[in-house]
């Protein structure tokens, strides 16, 4: 008889997690997240292909095919000029995407930092820009939206622009309350004793504190955007046609909801999910981020 | 107390000076004048100087700021170009309305959220809160347009129920306008709804699980008397000031809704002003719509503060 016997060494290894990967793997357990970010995903894959994917070409008008219903060649039918509502839905989106995405994320750069820095700083400049700051957000965003696109013109790179300025500002005051926590904390206190730069606190001590809360503002403030930009676009002051835009889409297709609603129901079911998608992410993250995101006001 | 009231007035009154000349600056960055909207391509060099003299455009814009300035601070918000009409009158009825519809919206929406939020909140994880929570999600996110015409699909086209489109004239007494209404009404009650229920149930959660509540159902309360006496009281306290932000945004966006049902409301009223560059309409307006979101705030804080002693000893 013999006896074996196996010494084990397993070594335990304590790897310390990244945070990126905890988020993620908080997030992986949450399934409204993850069809959240399905949705998002499968909206980024049609704006980049659909141009090449749709079963007819968006701006081609049929005369013989006019408000017709869904059909097996037209999906969700035609529109009142004859063009297919199922390809113009799916183009739809393109610009709409390209214009929030860089929006937000110019909005988030310059607003984050404007807040933090302000936070950081206090005193009279603070109060001042805060001032400015509040009394933009009691202009009503329409108006102000309004204005700017009025003054500057509609073109796509325009639109950007305007929308990272006026959402900016909501992050500004974001920014600004989650320093105010944070900039009376030991770790903060001894940077500035050991004599750091301003600019090393800001960006190395402040920033990664804040950022959890300034990546939930954002993705919340990319749905608003995407609202904010639609509705413009609802009003005819989005982008010129002929390129199709859902909240155009949706404004003139409207003449014929009571005979060829699908017209209506594509590029609304496309904002839609979108939107929807986006929230239900960011409700996700937040939660990931174990950060409570209904507290959140409209602004 | 009275010295936080005091500040919180001054710096009410700043942020609508600010606000008055951002609107200004802005509205004269735009590209021509009111003279180049209202004659339009019938413009000649002469009729456009006399029309300029008219509407006193030649002044420089500082001296017109200021003159409109001292207007408005004796409450006279100027003479609309394009109407030819005081801007008061202009606004008058339009105004009105909106305040008409919003009213009747937060008459609905307010209480239906405050229950919706407490069954939310008590059922957490449930199905009655996934259903409404994600119903929530939808009112909250959807774009009003998109909500609007859904509901006109369904209650104007496939039932005749209601009216698709609200055209009452914008002198019509309320009784005229409210049955006219009710689609934009539920609109807006959707959107409202959704934004104060979800906040509602988050606080009422925290509450439900503090140790006076746990200590009140101990002792035997019964438990509609705990929810209604002794929890939802505390829960209310940081909705009041989502309760004022939802409103102001709602204003802030009514213009969609008006548009969609074709109400003679404040809203609608602005998107043309704007495409006819009225200055002083657009400007009229925008005082109008940032006084409320101000005057809500201002409301809302001070309401929070009333009944918050806390806060009260804690800042002064």
């Amino acid at each position: 008889m013999t006896v074996q016997t196996q010494v084990s060494e397993q070594k335990i290894v304590i790897k310390r997690q990244s945070p990126l990967l905890e988020t993620w793997q908080n997030l992986r357990r949450s399934w409204s997240g993850m069809f959240g970010l399905g949705l998002i995903t499968l909206h980024f894959l049609i704006a980049l292909l659909s141009p090449v994917i749709v079963p007819h070409d968006p701006l081609e008008m049929d005369s013989k095919n006019r408000s017709a219903p869904p059909s097996a060649e037209h999906w969700f039918g035609t529109d009142k000029l004859g063009r297919d509502v199922f390809s113009r839905s799916m183009v739809g989106g393109r610009v709409s995407i390209m214009v929030t995405v860089f929006g937000i994320s110019l909005a988030m750069f310059w607003g984050g930092l404007t807040g933090i820095l302000l936070g950081f700083l206090g005193g009279w400049v603070d109060e001042i820009v805060m001032r400015v700051v509040d009394a933009l957000l009691a202009i009503p965003w329409l108006l102000v939206l309004l204005i700017i696109v009025s003054a500057f013109g509609t073109d796509a790179w325009i639109q950007t622009l305007t929308f990272g300025f006026t959402y900016g500002y909501t992050a500004i005051r974001v920014a600004r309350a989650a320093t105010l926590d944070h900039v009376t904390d030991d770790y903060v206190l001894s940077a500035r004793a050991r004599g750091e730069r301003r600019r090393t606190i800001v960006l190395k001590e402040l920033l990664p504190n804040v950022l959890d809360i300034l990546l939930v503002d954002g993705a919340m403030n990319w749905s608003w955007m995407l609202l904010g930009f639609s509705s413009l676009s609802f009003l005819g002051f989005g982008v010129p046609p002929p390129t199709p835009d859902w909240g155009f889409m949706i404004a003139i297709n409207r003449e014929i909801l009571a005979t060829q609603p699908w017209s209506v129901f594509g590029p609304a079911l496309m904002l839609s999910t979108l939107i929807v998608g986006i929230n239900l992410f960011a409700d996700a993250l937040a939660k990931a981020l174990g950060l409570d995101r209904s507290q959140g006001a409209p602004v | 107390m009275l010295a936080l009231i005091l500040r919180r007035f001054v710096l009410a009154i700043i942020t609508l000076f600010i606000i008055s000349l951002l609107v200004f600056v802005g509205l004269e960055a735009l590209p021509g004048d009111a003279a180049t909207a209202y004659l339009g391509q019938s413009a000649t060099e002469e009729s456009l100087k006399a029309l300029r003299e008219e509407f006193g455009l030649n002044a420089p814009a500082p001296m017109r700021y200021l003159k409109w300035l001292g207007g408005f601070l004796q409450g006279n918000l100027g003479e609309s170009m394009a109407r030819r009409a005081p801007v008061a009158e202009v606004i008058g009825n339009q105004f009105r309305n909106t305040v008409v519809l919003s009213i009747a919206a937060s008459l609905f929406g307010i209480p239906l959220a405050i229950v919706l939020g407490v069954i939310t909140g008590l059922t957490r994880d449930k199905w009655p809160d996934i259903i409404l929570s994600l119903l929530a999600i939808l009112g909250m996110t959807l774009p009003g347009f998109v909500t609007a015409t859904v509901l006109i699909y369904i209650f104007s086209i496939k039932v005749t129920w209601f009216p698709a489109i609200s055209m009452v004239p914008s002198d019509a007494p309320v009784s005229e306008i409210l049955p006219n209404i009710i689609l934009p009404i539920i609109t807006l009650t959707f959107v409202m709804t959704a934004h104060i229920l979800r906040l509602v149930r988050t606080s009422m959660i925290d509450v439900l699980s503090s140790d006076y509540v746990q200590m009140a159902r101990l002792k035997g309360v019964p438990l509609l008397q705990v929810i209604f006496l002794h929890a939802l009281p505390n829960a209310m306290l940081p909705t009041i000031n989502v309760i004022a932000l939802t409103i102001a945004w709602l204003l802030g966006g009514v213009a969609i809704i008006e548009t969609v049902f074709n109400f003679p409301g404040i809203g609608k009223l602005l998107v043309n002003a704007i495409g006819d560059q009225d200055l002083p309409l657009v400007q009229g307006i925008a005082m109008i719509l940032a006084g409320i979101y101000v005057g809500v705030n201002l409301i809302a804080d001070l309401l929070t503060l009333f009944l918050n002693p806390r806060l009260r000893t804690a800042r002064s």
